[in-house]
């Protein structure tokens, strides 16, 4: 008699843990020959808003972290998707370099955009970038693993902390397993699979949510929710249809989320 | 700042220090900002003939030369009872002590201030006994104002105490006399030390704190000036005391003075603007002033041959 | 006897108003579909009427922004950019006083100011960006290929320095504008138009559209336009934001700003009071980064205030053509209401007001400068931007607690800090969420540095390289 298999149970993931949509619902998921493999939960505007609540929490002790210490983390997030790498698909390999290159960003990126600001007059100045805070997320579709962890890794690179609306559940919640093993704190990225028409206008207009990366949003939803978004002025990323996941990613998926903060003081004796 | 009795301060080295170190700071870049910033009042008119005549009543005119003879004081001494075209007299002369016999004599009922500089002017490097016998010996010859130098060397390696004592004691030894004290602010390089030098030298008992020797460079400046007016400002409403204010050397310009003027009107408000608490140590600068009250007077400007040289 | 200083007024001759002004366009002055009055606000005299651009007004200059941009202005090499830049810098440093005189007219704000801060500050602007023009290789922006047509709209509260701030990185990137200035200040933008000409920049490069919100909203929602950039209230900005989502249009906004500034027990006292002053009564307050919360320790609270008030008895406030006014008018009868409206509210919510004896002209926009004590983070004028000379005091205890009340706004432009610490310096700098941080200072600005905000205080970034990248992809 051949064994039972066990099956997984794909549940949100929000604050660092795996709970049921608080509204109950799933959807079956089904693999590319039609058999089923899960029912997968169906977020509601109450799991954005728990969701948001975790991001919000994260925030702060994440955006304090040196970037050393985060680079660390992405790495290991690396190298926990190195070890499952079979769960995934084709994408794989690539999302794992990936994870790799945003990992060694973490300790850099203010070296790039940031500055000494030659000012005339006896006062140092110094430009350096800044997480913007809580950022939401729409994944692309299409490239289930690779373009969900090209859109997160950066985000989270910088100290921002998001709330991810995910298009390939299985993809998204699988990686949320690698990352709840990867000494990311909770919260710093929460996973939410459903309907992402259902779900998008809560994001944007969500007062603690700070910008949002409009990436997997059809050119509607985009124009809908940027025009959300504008009630609390938030940072958008809006979709550009020509974005190539295998191609080296542009400084400005860093850039997007974080602010230029200048401190100026007096030099004198 | 709380109120502490000056003598518990200044009771001993710890107490001294800290109080003196307990003092705000100063910000050189913005303390100079806003020196910069009086300095671009505009002072036309009515407010210029005011400002002209009363500078001219707050100048010690000075000549601290080693060529200074008997003559050449006399000289400045008649110059100061009547500049010209006018003018009023100046606050004061001020010259060494050996010169001070002769400035009595040629300012016999003139009202105008003998000042003598004393305690080893302008380095101060004398035993206490010769700095003391300098200002009892220029009080006896008729001074009736002595402007001291303070330790430099002790107030920078931090002997706080032994430049108070000193202070104390030449007061002392002034009698009746009033005593200005020379921070020699070129030589403190620093807002902060500016700032515990004139509070040292204010709870030791000065009637006025200089700026400067004028024998050395940086001498009176406009930041200089606002820091220790600042402190004037705060000692009088902690201590209840009055103490003035007199920046020396470096100031030439009618111009300049105006800026010195509208910094006392605005920071330590118009009780200071009076010849006795505030003074102008200079020699230049009054010819300057006479030549700007001619075009004034005259709308003309005025030519150097108008005035006289002493 | 007091040392009153005698009246030092600027001359206005300098200045040749005239009795009207047109739009610019395409090189050339032109009617609009009507006029409006724009006055001095000291006085309430009118100073001149003023086209006002309707729709095909601003049609017209965003065509000629287009093919100034197309057939001349983008394909021009960098070098060559850069020196009309060079150009119009000089010239500005020329006519400076010209355009000082004229600014204090039509904005109210004291020549002092416009003499000694917005002018030097426009010149270096121009000068600043000039240099990059044939640099955007080297800023580390990719290709840095310009937009195209560039909209922007300005507040009226630095008419001139708000258009350096807009023009030059634009014009330095190869992008072409039309530029809407403020219904209440619109003058140093036309008489800016004379220096284009005088520079001889190709027309249509500059164009300058005058008029109130209907001519502004005609600008943003223009199709022709690749970019917008907006400064003014987060209101209006929010407004601008829904308009052009869902389009291709760039998008950069600097709004409004509820700043906190933060003074400790070991401040260098005399300068703290003097960046206090300094950051709520600079321009009459009406600045998006003033200081317009100030929040100090509780230990030293007596000792500053006594000291604070102490200063603003010396401020004097009336002719803005004084030489020695600190203060000038409110720009605008609206905006004096506005000011009005909340300090009434601050009074009614139970904090305490308190300004200096203070005799105010009988004609023009007067608002004495306004001290309330006694303010918690609740009351109306802790929380909404006054934008004048009215300042809100709050005490805290303990760093952190400073830092939690200086972030409690929707806002983050600009902060404070005061002390002589340098460790606090450091961490109060990281935990406040502004984009300016002032630390022993307030309210300075250069063009080489980087000024916008976090928050409901906009994005995007005015100043130094970082500057560029609004205006280029």
């Amino acid at each position: 008699m051949s064994r039972l298999t066990v099956r997984k149970t794909y549940k949100l993931y929000i604050g660092g843990a795996f709970p049921r949509s608080e509204s109950g619902r799933t959807f079956p998921v089904t693999d590319s020959e039609g058999a089923f493999v899960a029912n997968v939960a169906r977020a509601s505007r109450k799991d954005v808003r728990d969701a948001v609540v975790a991001a919000s929490k994260a925030s702060a002790g994440w955006a304090a972290r040196t970037g050393y210490n985060r680079g660390q983390i992405l790495y290991r997030a690396a190298e926990m998707l190195e070890a499952r790498r079979s769960e995934f698909g084709a994408d794989v390999d690539a999302a794992i370099d990936r994870w790799v290159f945003y990992a060694g960003w973490a300790d850099k990126y203010a070296q790039v955009v940031g500055a000494t600001n030659p000012v005339s007059g006896p006062y140092l100045n110094l430009s350096t970038p800044e997480p913007t805070g809580v950022v939401g997320v729409f994944a692309p579709t299409g490239s289930p693993l690779l373009g969900l962890v090209s859109v997160v890794a950066p985000v989270i690179t910088t100290g921002n902390t998001c709330v991810v609306v995910a298009t390939d559940p299985v993809a998204a919640i699988t990686l949320a397993e690698v990352l709840a093993t990867s000494d990311l704190p909770g919260g710093v990225v929460n996973v939410l699979t459903g309907d992402a028409a259902e779900l998008g206008s809560w994001l944007a207009a969500h007062e603690e949510v700070r910008g949002i990366d409009l990436t997997g949003a059809s050119p509607e939803q985009a124009a809908e929710w940027e025009g959300l978004a504008a009630g609390t002025l938030k940072r958008v990323r809006r979709p550009d249809p020509a974005e190539d996941w295998a191609a080296d990613p542009a400084l400005s998926r860093l850039t997007t989320f974080t602010e230029t903060k200048t401190v100026w003081h007096p030099v004198g004796i | 700042m709380s109120v502490t009795p000056v003598l518990d301060i200044g009771q001993s080295e710890a107490s001294l220090r800290r109080f003196l170190h307990g003092l705000p700071g100063v910000d050189e870049v913005g303390a100079k900002a806003r020196a910069a910033r009086l300095g671009t009042r505009s002072i036309k008119t009515s407010a210029k003939a005011y400002a002209l005549d009363l500078t001219i009543r707050m100048i010690d005119l000075t000549t601290l030369e080693g060529a200074d003879t008997p003559g050449k004081v006399k000289a400045l001494c008649a110059k100061g009872r009547h500049p010209g075209d006018d003018a009023p007299p100046v606050a004061a002369i001020c010259v060494y002590g050996d010169m001070v016999p002769s400035a009595a004599e040629a300012l016999a009922g003139s009202g105008i201030h003998i000042a003598a500089v004393a305690t080893a002017f302008p380095s101060g490097r004398a035993p206490r006994e010769v700095k003391l016998a300098d200002t009892k010996a220029a009080v006896a010859a008729g001074a009736d104002e002595i402007d001291m130098v303070i330790d430099r060397g002790a107030f920078l390696s931090g002997r706080y105490g032994q430049v108070f004592e000193e202070i104390v004691a030449v007061k002392e030894a002034c009698g009746d006399a009033h005593l200005k004290v020379i921070l020699e602010t070129g030589e403190l390089v620093t807002f902060d030390n500016v700032r515990r030098a004139s509070w040292l030298a204010m709870l030791a008992g000065a009637d006025f704190i200089k700026t400067s020797t004028g024998k050395v460079s940086p001498a009176a400046t406009l930041p200089v000036t606002l820091v220790m007016l600042e402190a004037c400002r705060d000692f009088r409403d902690t201590h209840g005391r009055q103490v003035g204010m007199k920046p020396a050397g470096g100031i030439r310009t009618a111009k300049d003075a105006i800026k010195y003027l509208v910094m006392v009107n605005e920071i330590t408000g118009p009780d200071w603007l009076d010849p006795d608490w505030f003074r102008f140590g200079a020699s230049s600068l009054l010819n300057d002033v006479l030549l700007q009250r001619r075009k004034m007077a005259t709308g003309h400007y005025a030519g150097s041959d108008h005035v006289t040289l002493d | 006897m007091t040392f009153e200083y005698a009246p030092a007024p600027e001359s206005r001759n300098v200045v040749a108003l005239k009795n009207s002004y047109g739009l610019f366009i395409n090189g050339e002055f032109t009617d609009g579909s009507g006029v409006f009055k724009t006055v001095n606000p000291a006085d309430e005299e009118v100073l001149a009427e003023v086209a006002e651009a309707g729709a095909a007004d601003v049609d017209r200059a965003v065509s000629a922004a287009r093919t100034a941009f197309e057939q001349v202005w983008g394909p021009m090499p960098g070098r060559e950019r850069g020196k009309y830049l060079f150009r119009i810098a000089r010239i500005l440093q020329e006519r400076a006083r010209e355009f000082a005189v004229l600014e204090s007219l039509d904005n109210g704000k004291p020549i002092r100011e416009t003499r000694d801060i917005d002018l030097p500050l426009v010149a270096a602007h121009f000068f600043y960006y000039a240099g990059w023009a044939d640099k955007l290789s080297y800023a580390g922006l990719g290709a840095a290929r310009p937009l195209g047509v560039a909209g922007q709209v300005i507040p009226w509260n630095f008419p001139l320095l708000m258009l350096a701030w807009k023009i030059a990185p634009a014009l330095a990137t190869g992008n072409t504008v039309v530029l809407k200035p403020a219904e209440t200040t619109p003058l140093s933008a036309l008489l800016f138009a004379e220096v284009c000409q005088q520079a001889e920049l190709p027309p249509g490069v500059v164009n300058i559209v005058t008029g109130a919100g209907e001519t502004g909203r005609a600008l943003v929602a223009h199709p022709g336009i690749d970019k917008v950039a907006f400064t003014g209230s987060t209101d209006v900005g929010r407004e601008i934001a829904k308009a052009v989502a869902g389009s291709s249009k760039r998008l950069t906004l600097e709004l409004g700003g509820k700043a906190a500034n933060i003074v400790f027990d070991d401040a260098p006292v005399d300068q703290a009071v003097e960046g206090i002053v300094d950051g709520i009564f600079f321009n009459q307050g009406h600045v998006c980064c003033a200081g317009s919360r100030l929040l100090v320790q509780e230990s030293v609270a007596d000792e500053v205030l006594a000291a604070l008030r102490r200063r603003m008895a010396t401020l004097r406030v009336g002719d803005p053509l004084d030489k020695n006014t600190d203060v000038g008018a409110i720009n605008s009868s609206a905006q004096l209401t506005k000011i009005q409206e909340l300090a009434a509210a601050g009074e009614e919510e139970g904090a305490e007001r308190w300004s200096p004896p203070c005799e105010l002209p009988d004609r023009g926009y007067w608002f004495v400068p306004t001290l309330f004590t006694g303010v918690s983070q609740a009351h109306r004028i802790a929380r909404e931007e006054i934008f004048g000379p009215v300042l809100s005091v709050l005490t805290f205890r303990t760093p952190a607690e400073a830092v939690e009340k200086a972030n409690n706004t929707p806002y983050g432009l600009s902060a404070g800090i005061w002390t002589e610490k340098g460790s606090r310096i450091l961490w109060m700098a990281e935990k406040l969420r502004a984009g300016v941080v002032w630390a022993n200072t307030f309210n300075q600005f250069d063009p080489a540095s980087p000024f916008g905000g976090y928050k409901e205080s906009g994005y995007g970034r005015e100043g130094g390289r970082h500057g560029l990248e609004a205006y280029v992809r």
